[in-house]
């Protein structure tokens, strides 16, 4: 029998226990035996039990508790210690080259961005490429397409410095994602407060400890604090949630509120809510799949976790795909000639080619490889259909804001579209911010909680009982007496 | 109030445990010996550590009920005050009578979340008297473990049941490790 490193063993035994649950090969053996560095790890106590465990798996219990066992939500029974130097390492250890590279552009792109947006506020919007009837386009589509993704700022659209209009949807735009951002915000700041902590007691550098320490509130950990952060945080995600459906539902209200055909119709809430977790999920993944590579996360970000985010894609991909084809289904029905028209020229006008690929191909059919196990845990896949999912959503909210407008009741007005080169460059240039401040966040802070991934190793829960054999992974090689 | 040989006020009497099992375990013990003052640190919440303790549920929601309550009156206050008699804003030829209130409903439901993560957030701070930036638990060097992988119990000097050599003893039967003395200054 060829020499196998325990991991690998490890892996194989893990491979029978579960089987029928294909793992994508390779992930646990690039990720623990391949480095150098690494060798040291006792990455596979695991092996003991579950080799052990396997061939006499035979009678009914042993049956009922092979079914039962779980896929672990941290691979390779990494324990506390080592979650924390993995975690901690991507923010404490030197940037690699690539961070610098890929900074590099994005914040060229961003700064640029910046200029435009400058640009712009000094000269005025006829640096756009708007014309009536086209009044909102690619500014819009933007604001759709980032909101859609996480948050933004809106104007406060005021009425000549009076009374605010609550009864305008703009208004309610306003508070919707505001209240969003701000909510967003507390959330992920508590989360961070406990991993804050984490990084202030093995900061090294005087700027360090004084940063983190102030911005960790002087955490320690103690359980009549996590009694009340538990219930803060726990809250915290239940309000967030209807801000979830709330702030899509009233962005779509800007549009459904208008007689422009194709937006005014009620199907915008549910329609645009799916969009957003849609798009959401797919940008997450995008971000998520280099980030897991890059900084080595494959048993924190395990391939379970992939596969339930690409079943949500696959869900809400298919409710947009229903929402477009009731849509269509809705013109027709409602007999108006306007509305008939704007849907046939959405298929078959000037900007044919975004509904054929936009919105067909990459929102309604590139999901659907979903379907296929092996497609969900194909990194390459995932990342294909992830990246399309980000096209088509970005033409989905433009073809619904200028297609409607571009051919609108009068033909005598009609115009196409065209973007200038600051409409271009403000979009390249809030994709570089958005990118930008990504990798600052993923240089300065942790980009996992380790604090919340802990409670998820066995050893977090109070009645566990070490089985006999098994010793968890430290770094380093060490062992830790249980 | 409590020195030690050198002079320092001694704020508690900590130990280490191997594990949130172990530690677990011992907070029952300490609770059952009828301790006030204590805590337990861990780097994460333990489930069912507060029961351990004999900690109640937090009542950090009723702060967020609160703030929930207030941010629905006030966007009920600025918009129905003006519609219904301060300001009438004649817009598109809305309506301002009651036929109107369906559309304040956004804004009251996004105030009442805006306030309710405000109270939630400012409650989680105040309830936990932070940001509090000293504690003497800092002093104890192995301490910094407990963000880590380190596992915590003090037993407080003003518990009145406090003297050194039975929480000594208690910590020891529980399995406690490292134990020690925490200065206050």
């Amino acid at each position: 029998m060829p020499k196998i490193s325990e991991s690998q063993a490890w892996w194989r035994g893990y491979q029978n226990e579960t089987e029928g649950l294909r793992l994508y090969p390779g992930t646990c053996d690039k990720s623990c035996s391949d480095r150098p560095q690494r060798r040291g790890y006792r990455s596979g106590g695991a092996c003991n039990i579950i080799m052990d465990a396997a061939p006499t798996a035979t009678g009914p219990i042993k049956e009922a508790e092979r079914r039962i066992t779980r896929v672990p939500l941290v691979l390779n029974r990494r324990n506390f210690s080592w979650l924390t130097e993995r975690i901690s390492g991507v923010v404490e250890q030197p940037a690699p080259r690539w961070w610098w590279v890929a900074f590099t552009i994005t914040a060229s792109a961003a700064t640029f961005g910046l200029f435009c947006i400058g640009y712009q506020i000094s000269t005025g919007v006829g640096t756009w490429g708007n014309q009536i009837p086209v009044g909102w386009a690619w500014d819009i589509t933007n604001f759709v397409f980032w909101i859609g993704i996480g948050h933004d700022l809106a104007p406060v659209p005021n009425n000549w410095a009076i009374w605010q209009n609550f009864r305008s949807a703009l208004m309610w735009d306003v508070f919707a994602v505001s209240t969003y951002f701000t909510v967003s915000v507390l959330f992920w700041y508590t989360g961070l407060v406990p991993d804050l902590a984490t990084l202030r007691d093995r900061a090294t550098t005087k700027v360090r400890k004084f940063l983190f320490g102030v911005f960790a509130c002087g955490w320690r950990g103690s359980n009549r604090n996590w009694r009340h952060y538990e219930m803060a945080y726990l809250l915290l995600a239940g309000l967030s949630t209807p801000l979830v459906l709330s702030v899509h539902s009233v962005v779509s209200f800007d549009f459904a509120t208008t007689l422009v055909p194709t937006w005014h119709t009620t199907i915008f809430p549910p329609y645009f809510v799916a969009g957003a977790i849609f798009g959401g999920f797919a940008m997450v993944l995008t971000l998520l799949l280099p980030c897991r590579a890059m900084f080595k996360l494959q048993d924190v970000i395990t391939p379970q976790h992939i596969d339930k985010m690409a079943k949500i894609i696959l869900l809400t991909g298919s409710f947009v795909g229903y929402a477009y084809t009731m849509e269509f289904f809705l013109a027709w029905y409602s007999g108006n000639s306007y509305e008939r028209f704007a849907f046939w020229n959405r298929v078959f006008g000037p900007y044919w080619w975004y509904w054929w690929f936009g919105m067909l191909f990459c929102n309604c059919l590139s999901p659907q490889l979903f379907w296929f196990r092996w497609c969900r845990y194909n990194i390459l896949v995932v990342f294909f259909v992830a990246m399309c999912v980000n096209a088509g959503m970005w033409f989905e909210r433009f073809i619904i804001i200028a297609g409607g407008l571009a051919r609108d009741f009068l033909p005598s007005s009609w115009r196409i579209y065209h973007p200038t080169w600051v409409d271009i460059w403000t979009y390249i240039g809030t994709l570089g911010i958005f990118t930008s401040l990504f990798l600052l966040f993923v240089r300065f802070l942790p980009m996992i909680a380790m604090s919340e991934v802990k409670t998820a190793v066995p050893e977090a829960d109070p009645h566990y009982t070490t089985p006999p054999g098994i010793q968890s992974v430290s770094p380093g090689g060490k062992e830790r007496t249980r | 109030m409590m020195k030690t040989p050198f002079g320092h006020t001694v704020y508690a009497m900590g130990a280490e445990y191997p594990s949130a099992a172990a530690l677990y375990e011992a907070a029952k013990r300490v609770r059952d010996a009828g301790f006030r003052r204590w805590d337990v640190y861990s780097p994460f919440p333990i489930h069912g550590m507060d029961e351990a303790m004999g900690l109640g549920k937090s009542w950090l929601s009723g702060w967020v009920l609160f703030g929930g309550v207030s941010g629905l009156l006030t966007a009920a206050l600025v918009e129905f005050g003006p519609s219904w008699g301060l300001y009438r804003l004649d817009v598109h030829g809305k309506p301002w009578n009651f036929w109107t209130v369906p559309a304040f409903f956004p804004i009251m439901f996004e105030l009442t979340v805006l306030f309710g993560a405000f109270a939630s957030f400012f409650a989680w701070l105040g309830m936990n008297g932070l940001p509090r930036w000293y504690h003497p638990m800092f002093n104890w060097e192995r301490f910094s473990r407990v963000t880590n992988d380190g596992f915590f119990l003090a037993i407080e000097a003003r518990d009145p049941r406090f003297t050194e050599t039975g929480v000594r003893e208690l910590l020891e039967q529980t399995g406690g490790q490292h134990i020690t003395i925490v200065h206050e200054d």
